[in-house]
């Protein structure tokens, strides 16, 4: 554990612990496509293996350009953040990583994106596979409108048929505690999605994508629409999930990058400026922008 | 201060115009509707509900005559094409909405376009020769099928812009948890767009129904009730819009107030799948 980390991590709270627990006895499992990342918890002494990585990733939207020949490694098990001034292509670059910009008109991909060795924008790759093992959390809060918060939170499990109600409720319960949010919804499990605070949708959907126990999990300012209370209590749950799952963190505050990860991504109008480990480039950074923008001297 | 008034006067004028086209508008319904009850309601008794219509003489003599055959004609004829519809026109209008790239896609708005825009005579001729001629005989489900190219470019268009109303960001949502694309759509976007979905549905179906002109060469009509309700799809059979015009030029003039009595059922019916439709709308927003 690093300079900063030691100083600015908190202990996790007790009731994660034993969430993370169940949720490798409960029928969530059964969704994963490979296990290759449960192996021995605890062997954090060593630097983790790559998970995935990306070569020369550019992103056009027609002639506009999102981000251009990023080559980033992203470690198993780390947290990655990446920061920079708003429409530096911090977004873009995330959704490039689970294939999001397969919706987006005009968007175009050049590069590759590898997750274990294997390119996922391979012809052969199935996008819905690939999105079922790298999870992502939107910068707006997106509850499906008809549905309950129940079936919110299970939505990626019981779309795909599995319907079995103890399965189901285990997994509600598991993820609206890990996104913090279940002593406020837990007697109102069947109100609409739609009916809570923004900053609970925000919670909500963070629940939705840890149901399907992604082995990567995307997340695009997750919060920047929660109080201080529950923003400290999403980053718990981030130090507690890096046991088991590698994390990719859009953030615009400065300390929680600090905070959460091992790894920075300083971006600037589309291009990667700095990458390394966050305790040198927060204190020593090699860039003058880096440090610029650390510093809060623009953006 | 005069500028003040000089612009109230306009106001006032402009108000009154509005108003104006306003009555304009409305005056005409309101005349239909006026006639259509006074020249009607006094052959809506209960015959006109319980007996077929029989030959002109049953009238002249002052026998019991109705139309029973024709409502139950309507009902039949309508929902097959609804039934008929409703996966053709949604699945064109989830293509339209949710995948804009396929290749199909652009052959599919201009063959949609055209049927739109086709006049109704021609789907009736349309139908015709895909269900009368093979089958040999006018029938209910010909009338249905021509009924249904008149609401399959309705429904395909209010369901794609019911879908495009949903935000993108659901889909992606979706997606992100794993969901295949058709299931995001159905299980996600749709039910968002129910209301819409329903709203678009209900339209079709009260523009198809008060059509006589695509029945005219396909159910054809018919005096009598067949005996067996599989009479109506495989044999010639009434309906509202086409037995309204056939009674209208009768010379019978008992028949010319049943004509006006079918007139109100017809009224009647398409006002409550509007109103539904309005109600439907209202309560989304
Ligand atoms: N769908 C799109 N179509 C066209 N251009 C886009 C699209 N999405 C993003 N862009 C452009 O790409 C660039 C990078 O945008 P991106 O959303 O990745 O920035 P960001 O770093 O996430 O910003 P923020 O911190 O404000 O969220 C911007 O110039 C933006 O205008
Ligand atoms: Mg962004």
């Amino acid at each position: 554990m690093n300079l900063i980390q030691s100083i600015t991590s908190k202990v996790p709270t007790l009731p994660l612990f034993a969430t993370s627990e169940s949720r490798q006895a409960s029928g969530a499992a059964e969704v994963k496509t490979s296990t290759g990342t449960n192996t021995a918890p605890g062997t954090g002494k060593a630097e983790n293996k790559m998970r995935m990585e990306t070569h020369d990733l550019s992103v056009h939207y027609g002639s506009t350009m999102g981000v251009r020949n990023v080559s980033l490694p992203i470690y198993d098990k780390q947290v990655l953040a990446l920061i920079g001034p708003s429409g530096c292509g911090k977004t873009t670059y995330l959704r490039a990583l689970n294939r999001m910009h397969d919706l987006t008109r005009g968007a175009r991909v050049t590069g590759s994106v590898m997750l274990d060795g294997k390119n996922i924008y391979d012809s052969e790759i199935n996008p819905v596979i690939i999105r079922r093992r790298i999870g992502m959390v939107f910068q707006k809060p997106t509850p499906f409108p008809t549905m309950s918060i129940y079936d919110n939170v299970v939505a990626g499990l019981k779309l795909v048929g599995i319907r079995k109600r103890n399965v189901l409720d285990e997994v509600c319960e598991r993820a609206l505690k890990q996104a913090a949010l279940f002593d406020e919804v837990k007697d109102r499990l069947n109100s609409p999605g739609s009916s809570l605070s923004g900053g609970q949708q925000q919670r909500l959907s963070i629940a939705r994508a840890l149901a399907v126990d992604p082995e990567v999990m995307l997340m695009d300012e997750p919060t920047s629409s929660l109080d201080p209370q529950s923003t400290n209590r999403i980053e718990d749950l981030i130090h507690e999930l890096k046991k088991q799952v590698t994390i990719v963190i859009v953030t615009h505050n400065m300390q929680q990058a600090a905070r959460v990860s091992d790894k920075t991504a300083f971006f600037y109008v589309g291009d990667l400026i700095e990458y390394g480990p966050t305790n040198s480039l927060f204190t020593k950074p090699k860039e003058k922008r880096t440090e610029e923008y650390i510093t809060g001297q623009f953006g | 201060m005069k500028t003040l008034l000089q612009r109230n006067i306009r106001d006032r004028i402009m108000e009154s115009l509005l108003v104006l086209s306003t009555i304009v508008v409305l005056l005409p319904l309101v005349i239909i509707l006026v006639h259509v009850v006074i020249n009607g309601i006094s052959a809506l008794n209960w015959d006109f509900f319980t007996q077929e219509l029989g030959s002109p003489s049953r009238a002249m003599q002052g026998r019991p005559t109705g139309l029973v055959h024709t409502i139950l004609g309507t009902v039949v004829i309508d929902f097959l094409a609804l039934f008929l519809a409703v996966p053709i026109g949604m699945g064109a209008g989830i293509m339209l909405s949710e995948f804009p790239d396929h290749k199909l896609n652009p052959t599919l708005r201009i063959m949609n376009d055209t049927l739109n825009g086709m006049p109704a005579i021609l789907k009736g001729l349309l139908a015709f020769v895909l269900i009368v001629k093979p089958m040999g005989t006018f029938s209910g489900l010909a009338g249905a099928v021509a009924l249904a190219f008149v609401m399959i470019p309705i429904i395909a268009r209010t369901t794609e812009s019911a879908l495009m109303s949903i935000p993108w960001s659901i889909r992606e949502a979706g997606l992100a948890i794993g969901l295949p694309r058709w299931r995001v759509v159905l299980s996600t976007v749709m039910p968002a767009a129910r209301f819409g979905l329903v709203t678009g549905t209900l339209i079709a179906f009260a523009r198809a129904a008060g059509e006589a002109a695509p029945l005219l060469f396909t159910s054809f009509g018919n005096n009598y009730l067949p005996n067996h309700w599989l009479g109506m799809l495989l044999g010639p059979t009434d309906t509202l819009p086409q037995r309204l015009y056939s009674l209208a030029i009768s010379p019978y003039s008992h028949w010319h107030s049943m004509g006006w009595a079918a007139a109100i059922v017809l009224l009647v019916f398409v006002i409550i799948c509007f109103g539904t439709a309005r109600y439907l709308t209202r309560k989304k927003t």
